[in-house]
């Protein structure tokens, strides 16, 4: 009987697989990794022009704490 | 570079928001009602909408697709256009996503129960409602990839990651297992057959699992639970690792469904390793999530949004424990079809993606309504009626499927099986089923406290207008130098990535056609031969009817099994099983040798009534099949269809199909009238009573039972 749609499957899973390694190096080479400390913060920061709680830096943050590596 | 200023579209979150919460009121409930009529079969009520075996796909749909579907897009389209600084490039795309959504999983609450099923476990619709899931994932997805077009952050995230993974593999998952030739508008068959379709089901099913269940809510754990605790990410070096790693290897643990079947033994240990290999980078995100939550341990005993995250990367950590152990060919030979795998869904389903929509909602609601929840108390109370509910369930199925898998295999001291009658195996359960019932109301009064609050809060007013924000505009940058052609590449991203998907669908297609066309080379069994027209349609009533959800088709090569249901199944006698039928869960016994081993009258009084054949058993009657006309009217296209699979009926075969069902019919109303049924030919159960008597029998050519006699 045929498993024939292995030939498919494998394939299919080691282009996906590919593309993600192609993703990946597309994303070192373009310096996503280059900087791994700042984007945990950046997020924590809205950016907001109307803060909706009056306050838009979360308060650990602003106390100067500094985040582990 | 200037600054931009603009709103984030809020006004669809609000959307998904509230489509979570009914959705995930409707599955919980349907996962109740199924519950209950295991603890009590009475409740099936006797109607064929309403029976386990038709309800129990509703459940799966709605509470993966509608309730964990709609908390994705609603974490998915708040986080993404904060990540990215900028709103969904089309509000009209926006919209088309929500409401296709909807129409489907209202296409799904109706097919399913009607019986149009394709009864692929999490794939179980049928092809126009297939078509519609595509149409909508690729209107996602393009509104996902044309916003990060235009995103004026240029680091990517690693929740976008996450949501990238997660929407080109569904993509991919959905189309390659939903291949199916229609016979009709609602019915089709898989094109693949037997163990190639067990494959490419759970190829599928698992990685509905990983990138669906998994990724896209890794992907929101990472933007909100920092967000929630005002704390960074523990280690963003960590969550880069472990995505990439739990990519690569997720797509190749599917075969652990397939331990120990007819699947040939190098796919079960791959399935098996790569299972294992797992536990890393699934731990990885555990620990980062919870470690993220380092400094503000003291507010998880006040907050109780951070008591939902916490518990949830927890059961998360479990579940990716307790998967991987399950995974272990030794283990699975204990657990497979019982309900030690059922506990193992929950705490992943109740604990991790259940909990961790609740936190985002709880979360978001605030946000986006600009009051907090109408009845903060509710939130902490919700918290422990879910988390009792989730350990009574579990234990409950942990204790059902050990002790079940344990009875099935056990010998007396002469070699012979202890508990012969499969019935006892069952009855044995009963009590935990009230157990595990017990912890689903509990978790569905959590879910619907976690209603009633969003209710009154929503309710009370407006909500706050689309957030407004600013970013410098990223347009007019040059891109960091690079050589070459990585040069050319960084500078059109989104074009590399739309030509690695076109590469690999064309790759995909230029393969898959051949198959369809090309015959196996492979023989089959030389005795194995295709079903007959009256029993391929009583191999529909039994796929329309459900009867996979309770009854396995699969005899593994264990003495406990061969002495209990007879020889073990080969992969060669289901070559022609459009779609297979190996069943995952035994809440009746196995069906795959039960040909030829009672009389036809057995059969009918069965389906008239368990209980008359079988005292004890918690089987809903399927009266219907005795009382409704079988229609033949699209018996010879089902056959023709099954040519184009590759089946071998001749021209003549599908030309007479009628005539063929309607003689074999006779031969078994014949045998019925000699029982006492009259004027059973044109019935549905003649010709389920055929399909029946027909499994198992090829390998070996067996005259069937006369009525009162029952073979072992």
């Amino acid at each position: 009987m045929g498993l024939d749609v292995l030939f498919v499957l494998i394939p299919a899973s080691l282009l996906l697989a590919l593309l993600a390694l192609a993703l990946f190096v597309w994303a070192i080479r373009s310096g996503q990794f280059d900087d791994l400390v700042t984007p945990a913060i950046r997020i924590l920061y809205d950016d907001d022009t109307e803060p909706d709680d009056g306050r838009a830096v979360p308060p650990e943050i602003q106390s100067g704490q500094a985040p582990r590596r | 570079m200037t600054t931009e200023t603009f709103r984030y579209d809020d006004a669809i979150v609000r959307k998904f928001l509230i489509a979570t919460i009914f959705w995930g009121v409707v599955g919980m409930l349907v996962g109740l009602v199924i519950a209950s009529q295991l603890a009590d079969w009475r409740l099936n009520l006797g109607l064929p909408w309403l029976t386990f075996s038709r309800l129990r796909p509703l459940h799966t749909n709605a509470v993966i697709f509608a309730f964990v579907g709609n908390c994705m897009f609603m974490g998915i389209y708040y986080s993404t256009q904060r990540l990215l600084k900028a709103r969904m490039v089309s509000d009209l795309l926006s919209n088309l996503n929500f409401w296709g959504w909807q129409l489907i999983i209202v296409a799904a609450a109706v097919t399913l129960p009607l019986g149009y099923t394709v009864s692929k476990e999490y794939a179980e619709l049928e092809w126009p409602i297939d078509i519609a899931i595509t149409v909508v994932w690729v209107i996602f997805a393009l509104n996902f990839f044309g916003t990060l077009l235009v995103r004026r952050e240029r680091h990517l995230y690693v929740a976008i990651w996450f949501y990238i993974a997660s929407i080109v593999t569904v993509a991919l998952l959905h189309i390659v297992n939903s291949l199916a030739v229609p016979v009709s508008f609602l019915k089709s068959y898989s094109i693949y057959s037997g163990v190639q379709d067990a494959l490419v089901q759970w190829w599928y099913g698992h990685n509905a699992v990983a990138f669906f269940l998994t990724t896209p809510i890794l992907g929101l754990m990472y933007y909100f639970v920092p967000k929630a605790a005002g704390r960074p990410v523990y280690s963003y070096r960590l969550s880069i690792v472990h995505f990439w790693a739990l990519v690569f290897l997720y797509i190749w643990a599917g075969p652990h469904h397939l331990l120990y079947t007819a699947l040939p033994d190098w796919l079960q240990i791959l399935g098996m390793t790569f299972s294992l290999m797992l536990i890393a980078p699934s731990w990885g995100g555990m620990i980062n999530g919870l470690l993220t939550l380092r400094g503000v341990w003291d507010r998880v005993r006040t907050d109780p949004v951070l008591k939902f995250f916490v518990a949830a990367i927890t059961f998360y950590g479990m579940a990716t424990f307790e998967g991987p152990m399950l995974a272990i060919r030794s283990v699975n030979a204990l657990s497979h079809y019982t309900d030690w795998t059922i506990g193992h869904v929950h705490s992943g389903a109740l604990g991790w993606n259940g909990f961790m929509a609740f936190a985002i909602i709880y979360w978001l609601i605030p946000k986006l309504w600009g009051r907090p929840m109408a009845y903060p108390g509710l939130v902490n109370t919700h918290f422990w009626l879910g988390t009792v509910g989730i350990v009574l369930y579990v234990v409950a199925m942990w204790a059902a499927g050990i002790t079940q898998g344990l009875m099935w295999r056990a010998f007396d001291d002469q070699g012979f099986l202890l508990y012969p009658n499969f019935m006892e195996t069952v009855t044995r359960l009963i009590p935990m089923y009230y157990v595990r019932a017990l912890g689903g109301l509990l978790y569905l009064s959590g879910m619907v406290l976690l209603a009633v609050n969003a209710w009154v809060t929503i309710r009370a007013g407006a909500p706050l207008p689309d957030q407004q924000a600013s970013a410098p505009s990223l347009r007019g940058l040059a891109p960091p130098p690079a050589a070459g052609i990585q040069r050319w590449l960084e500078a059109r991203p989104m074009h590399f990535a739309l030509w690695a998907l076109i590469a690999v669908a064309i790759g995909g297609l230029v393969q898959l056609l051949p198959m369809l066309f090309v015959k196996s080379n492979v023989p089959p069994i030389a005795t194995v031969h295709p079903y007959t027209p009256l029993e391929l349609e009583g191999r529909d009533l039994y796929v329309r009817e459900g009867c996979y959800v309770c009854h396995s088709q699969m005899i593994r090569p264990f003495r406990a099994e061969t002495e209990r249901y007879g020889e073990y199944s080969k992969a060669g006698e289901f070559v022609y099983d459009h779609p297979f039928q190996f069943g995952s869960r035994r809440i009746g016994p196995d069906l795959h040798r039960v040909g030829g081993k009672y009389p036809d009258i057995w059969h009918y009084r069965h389906m008239e009534d368990p209980r008359a054949t079988s005292p004890g058993s918690i089987m809903p009657p399927y009266g219907w099949l005795l009382a409704n006309r079988l229609d033949t009217s699209n018996t010879a296209a089902k056959l023709r269809a099954m040519r184009t699979l590759g089946v071998p009926y001749t021209a003549q075969e599908v030309d007479g199909a009628v005539d063929a069902l309607r003689a074999q019919a006779g031969q078994i109303a014949q045998r019925l009238a000699e029982a006492g049924v009259k004027d059973a030919q044109d019935k549905e159960i003649v010709a389920l009573v055929a399909y029946l008597q027909r499994l198992g029998t090829d390998i070996k050519a067996k005259p069937v039972a006369t009525a009162g006699e029952v073979r072992r």
